[in-house]
């Protein structure tokens, strides 16, 4: 395997200088955060240059960091150079009050679904795809379910009637 | 182009030529709920658009608050026809997670389950092919081995479809010597069955042209949609997980990867017929390796993580510590953030996986093959017959339990 990390590290940090940060290298996988406004141009860079050639976007997905002010979703992409066979994480944080980001349908047709599913959980607004509606949940759904405002019911909670819901309590026909 | 534009005339204007029409989400010959809006003209197709999302569980939310060794049911619904590969999958992702090394052994047995599992997989897949085009006896001849696979399941595990099969750390009992001689039972029987399969249907002329030229897709048009298993190797790009990035010792074993050249129906269902035969050569390697390891070893030896068994919990103080812990997920996780890749029956699927040292995990994604490569299909059936958009749905071998989460 020719394609090191420390050599992507490198390729990414001659072309875009400061702006690469967070790199990290988890489970051998090199991580790396970047502006919003510079995703683009960064993925333009890892397809094109011909000893990356990350040609391949595997996935698409964002986290909810609540604590985190101004940075509160973190748009993620998984890409992966089929030849070299290498992957790599590339982040792109943006707060929860302007959720712009470029999409990334025109330089991957599998973005588009990846996006709406993003947009449906998340509310990241991708600029520029051609079709940013929900997909997975119905179209009157006014909230993004996936963010952490929205905890699962607690199962330690006493407060619900067991009765209506056929545990314990009176049992009648 | 990136979006189909659908053509919207107003009802009665004297231009619409086309009509609309809805397959599915609850059509027999959609099996699963998709739903497809197609516009026609006659019998071609101009334009359609899928709706999805019809049994969505929000799995990743749930896991979010589930404690590791309760998110593998979860895995199962997702594609149903393969769940031993996803179960395998999820503890693979938190082996490496928590840096758990498994014996050879577990690694094998790991191997038989998975590839048997892309055997029953595949054989639903190319079955439902043929039952699309008119040959039902195909089918018909291959479920009763999906049965022989299913008591294999059983005999493991106690249960079928949704099989919740083995632990992180390992399987959660041995495998019974019933198990190995109805896995060898379905080795001997299993290839005459296919090879009868493949003559009826690989050189049919009724087959062949129903499905050659049907919903093809160029190398570069799948990449860029992002397939992967069968599909993508029928267009002919040579990607498969398994060799790309092996892992349950998938490179102590010898085997090929299939690929086709135009990426159409017949394409895939060729490669997926080879397919089968790896998988059978596979776990006939698996069955000779395991000869040579002892036969008592099926689980690594991670206390904190895999449960005891039960009568240790009665008797000692230790395991009885361990398993309080593990049922109440007190186990220690490491924080990290990862990526696990596994090739599923139907391509990639990847578990992203942040802990933060928590009992749950604090974001799970699922990477579902069928969600990223069904957006592929409105173009694959654009200008086709009614009758080759259900043959071309069949044969990209969605499932609805993946496409949803």
């Amino acid at each position: 395997m020719s394609l090191t990390n420390d050599y992507i590290k490198q390729r990414l940090t001659e072309k875009f200088g400061e702006s690469i940060s967070q790199v990290e290298e988890s489970f051998g996988c090199l991580s790396f955060a970047a502006p919003k406004d510079l995703n683009l141009k960064v993925m333009q860079f890892l397809y094109d240059d011909e000893e990356l050639q990350f040609r391949f976007l595997t996935d698409l997905t964002a986290v909810h960091y609540p604590n985190r002010t101004g940075e509160e979703l973190a748009v993620v992409y998984h890409l992966h150079n089929f030849k070299e066979r290498v992957r790599l994480r590339f982040k792109v944080y943006t707060s929860i009050e302007d959720t712009r980001v470029f999409t990334a349908t025109r330089l991957y047709e599998s973005a588009n679904w990846m996006e709406r599913e993003t947009y449906d959980f998340f509310g990241v607004n991708f600029v520029g795809h051609p079709n940013l509606k929900r997909i997975l949940n119905v179209d009157e759904m006014t909230y993004f379910p996936m963010r952490k405002e929205f905890p699962l019911e607690d199962q330690t909670r006493t407060d619900k009637d067991d009765e209506m819901f056929g545990r314990g309590g009176h049992i009648g026909i | 182009m990136s979006e189909q534009q659908h053509i919207i005339l107003p009802e009665g204007s004297i231009e619409r030529q086309t009509q609309t029409l809805n397959l599915g989400p609850t059509h027999p010959a959609t099996h699963g709920v998709f739903q497809n809006i197609l516009e026609i003209d006659g019998e071609r197709i101009v334009s359609s658009e899928s709706t999805v999302g019809y049994i969505h569980r929000a799995f990743e939310k749930i896991a979010e608050r589930r404690p590791y060794y309760q998110i593998t049911p979860l895995t199962d619904r997702l594609n149903y026809c393969s769940s031993p590969i996803n179960n395998m999958g999820w503890h693979l992702t938190v082996e490496k997670l928590l840096g758990i090394q498994t014996p050879k052994r577990v690694d094998y047995l790991r191997v038989i389950i998975m590839e048997l599992a892309r055997i029953t997989d595949h054989l639903i897949c190319n079955g439902v092919v043929g039952v699309d085009s008119g040959a039902f006896s195909g089918f018909l001849y291959l479920m009763k081995y999906r049965e022989l696979a299913y008591e294999i399941y059983e005999e493991i595990c106690g249960s079928r479809l949704t099989t919740n099969i083995g632990r992180v750390g390992g399987f959660e009992r041995n495998f019974t010597p019933a198990a190995f001689e109805k896995i060898e039972r379905f080795l001997k029987e299993y290839p005459e069955a296919l090879k009868e399969f493949e003559t009826l249907m690989n050189r049919n002329r009724i087959f062949m042209e129903r499905t050659q030229g049907v919903g093809p897709i160029s190398a570069e048009r799948a990449m860029n949609y992002g397939f992967t298993g069968p599909n993508l190797r029928a267009a002919g790009v040579d990607y498969d997980v398994r060799v790309a990035q092996p892992y349950s010792s998938y490179e102590d074993f010898d085997f090929t990867i299939p690929v086709g050249t135009t990426g159409d129906c017949y394409d895939r269902f060729l490669v997926r017929n080879a397919e089968m035969w790896e998988s059978l050569s596979i776990i006939r390697q698996a069955m000779d390796k395991l000869k040579d390891l002892p036969s008592d070893v099926y689980h690594a030896d991670v206390p904190a993580y895999y449960l005891p068994e039960k009568s240790a919990v009665y008797t000692k103080m230790e395991a009885l510590i361990y398993h309080f812990k593990i049922i109440m997920g007190e186990s220690d996780i490491l924080p990290g953030e990862l990526y696990f890749p596994v090739e599923g029956g139907n391509g990639e699927l990847g578990f992203y996986l942040i802990s933060d040292g928590g009992r749950s995990p604090y974001r799970l994604h699922f990477r579902r093959p069928c969600f990223i490569y069904y957006q592929a299909y409105a173009e694959l059936i654009k200008g086709a017959m009614l009758s080759d958009a259900v043959i071309c749905m069949s044969s990209l071998n969605l499932i609805a339990g993946e496409l949803d989460a």
